[in-house]
């Protein structure tokens, strides 16, 4: 059984757009589905739940969402922890405002809401590229975080500034507040996860995805067959936002339950998932993830290793694991610039002909 | 040839070609362009004239104005004086997607493909103009997305088999040799079924052998699919083969225009880029 093409036949232009060509990929995601809906459920408790799966699943929607603008359609973006703010606080809004209504409309909505900012302040992007486009959603990203610390209004006039999630059921088990379940976290997290990366594939394959790649490759030559460039953008930058506000919500209600702005969705929080798709790869939705995994995976790894398993104490392990991952950040890139989804894609092609190279 | 045993009318405006083929009224008609940057004159005051189904070539010495003229029919520069007339009408300015959406369809000088892309996607973004869906279909995969997505497809493929180049069609471009980019270029333009395709420098830096798989591509194109074409090309010899008629530019003027014949024998014209033949 050998990992190739041959012998699956494609009959239809269908079968030959599909997103795993091979057999064996197919087989693989069919199973990791099967194994996240069906077995992790199952298995979790509150730490696995807390320090890996939920952050990893919520950090790869912001990353999915940023590699949309970024890796697709070539708009660098700083504003990322800005975006983040907007959904966490619309989501804090709507909970508090329209309590009866389902949490689940309530993180759509804020992902849309997100959307519409996001678009907003991907105007300027018609006008300026690269770095000043950077530096414009680094401006986003103070101004948000600012105005989500001075108006009042936005945190409900609470005393010390913050916001707190309240209890929100869904089909009657908590999703949100101090009483979750580890399960109920991670499978709330799960299906946002499932069904964003299905549309994000299903747009980044078509005409949409298309439009999007032509004005990252060579903006003119896009325009001279069509491509209107102020639509490709917006979209773009509404796609991304969407979903960085959907990931801003489910961080702020579902995961941290409690949040205050500047320490949560600060610049740290824009470089962080930026990071996460150089590292895991521009312009795939496999990068996405494998960047997500590696931002999020390797300091729980690090720290089990060195305080768990080496007795260390544990500030010396958190300034050691920040200067480690630095390091790794560093020969990652210079060993291979285009990230995970690269050496993916790589070892695929390897494998495709092993055992028979010539 | 066909024509030759139909003796079929000549459309009002059009005339037939020394090899038969019925040329039709005019389809793009410049009138008195001209084009400033700042203080530089890159087009003066040039009028010519594209009709349907003919191929139409624009030569000239290095810095004459040919591609600054391709930029204006393209939408890329407004002119500061004249008119476009296109299909009969006259054309206000355009943007160059605006222009694209009308049935012009062009090539670059330097390969403008978008190299991240597969052939196979490259060819597909020259058919954006013909996918309606919107962007929930597009998310959920459903209906019109997919189907649009199917016929489209299919009409990329016979793209790809008239260009024989069924090989590389999940190739990355940027691996591509040069003169198969080139060839996927064509493709993408030619994915748009445009009515007017614009083709600046198609040989240049080409091998014998490339520069005749080319030139057989522009003519099938001609012939197949009706296409009008303007080229730029420097190449005398295929331009004298290629086009019906040619436009002579210098120094942003017009200095002739007629059949390769004519233009061949023109005296301006040897003066300022033919030359003579010294034996």
């Amino acid at each position: 059984m050998f990992y190739r093409e041959a012998g699956d036949f494609k009959t239809s232009y269908v079968e030959d757009g599909q997103t795993f060509p091979i057999r064996l990929d197919r087989w693989g995601y069919y199973a990791i589905v099967f194994i996240a809906f069906a077995a992790i459920p199952f298995l979790i408790n509150d730490y696995w739940a807390n320090a890996v799966f939920v952050p990893f699943l919520i950090y790869s929607i912001a990353a999915l969402g940023l590699n949309v603008l970024t890796g697709y359609a070539g708009q660098v973006s700083l504003g990322t922890g800005g975006f983040m703010a907007v959904g966490a606080f619309a989501c804090y809004k709507l909970m508090t405002a329209f309590p009866e209504i389902n949490i689940v409309f309530h993180i759509i909505v804020s992902g849309g809401i997100t959307a519409a900012v996001g678009m907003l302040f991907g105007l300027p992007s018609l006008r300026i590229k690269g770095f000043y486009l950077a530096v414009a959603t680094l401006a986003a990203q103070f101004f948000l975080v600012w105005l989500f610390n001075k108006v009042p209004w936005f945190y409900n006039y609470s005393a010390s500034g913050q916001i707190t999630a309240p209890e929100r059921t869904v089909f009657g088990v908590a999703v949100t507040g101090p009483h979750t379940e580890a399960w109920a976290k991670y499978m709330v997290c799960l299906v946002f996860v499932f069904v964003l990366a299905w549309m994000v594939r299903n747009m980044t394959r078509g005409t949409l995805g298309r439009k999007w790649m032509a004005i990252r490759d060579m903006d003119i030559a896009a325009e001279i067959i069509g491509v209107s460039p102020l639509p490709a953008k917006l979209t773009a930058f509404g796609v991304s936002s969407f979903l960085v506000g959907i990931a801003g919500a489910l961080f702020f209600a579902v995961y941290l339950g409690a949040a205050e702005v500047g320490e949560a969705f600060g610049p740290q929080k824009s470089f962080l998932v930026l990071f996460m798709i150089i590292i895991g790869g521009l312009g795939s939705v496999f990068g996405s993830f494998a960047g997500a995994a590696f931002m999020v995976l390797l300091p729980v790894l690090l720290k089990n290793l060195l305080v768990g398993g080496l007795g260390w104490p544990t500030d010396l392990a958190t300034h050691f694991e920040i200067m480690l991952v630095g390091a790794l950040i560093i020969v990652f890139l210079i060993a291979e610039p285009h990230g995970i989804a690269q050496l993916w894609r790589l070892a695929k092609e390897k494998l495709r002909l092993w055992p028979f190279p010539h | 040839m066909s024509s030759l045993t139909h003796k079929e009318e000549v459309p009002e405006g059009g005339y037939r070609t020394p090899d038969g083929r019925i040329i039709g009224g005019v389809l793009m008609d410049l009138k008195d362009i001209t084009l400033r940057f700042g203080g530089v004159t890159a087009i003066s005051n040039i009028s010519f004239d594209i009709r349907q189904g003919e191929i139409r070539a624009i030569i000239g010495p290095n810095g004459a104005g040919k591609s600054s003229m391709l930029n204006v029919i393209s939408g890329f520069y407004v002119p500061q004086e004249g008119e476009i007339w296109f299909r009969g009408r006259k054309r206000p300015p355009l943007k160059p997607y605006q222009v694209a959406r009308q049935g012009v369809a062009r090539t670059f000088q330097n390969i403008a493909l978008f190299k991240g892309m597969t052939t196979l996607d490259n060819i597909m973004t020259g058919r954006v103009t013909r996918m309606k869906s919107n962007m929930l279909e597009q998310a959920i995969w459903w209906g019109r997305a997919e189907r649009e997505e199917v016929e489209n497809r299919e009409v990329v493929e016979r793209i790809i088999d008239f260009l024989e180049i069924q090989a590389i069609r999940k190739t990355p471009v940027g691996r591509l040799p040069y003169g198969l980019q080139k060839r996927v270029e064509l493709g993408r333009a030619l994915a748009a079924e445009p009515d007017l395709l614009l083709l600046d420098e198609p040989m240049a830096g080409m091998n014998v052998e490339e520069k005749e798989d080319m030139s057989r591509f522009i003519l099938d194109v001609n012939d197949e699919f009706g296409t009008t074409i303007a080229l730029i090309e420097h190449d005398m010899g295929v331009v004298m083969d290629l086009s019906d008629r040619v436009v002579v530019m210098d120094y942003g003027r017009k200095i002739g225009d007629g059949t390769p014949d004519e233009v061949r024998n023109d005296q301006a014209v040897i003066d300022a880029y033919l030359g003579v033949v010294h034996e």
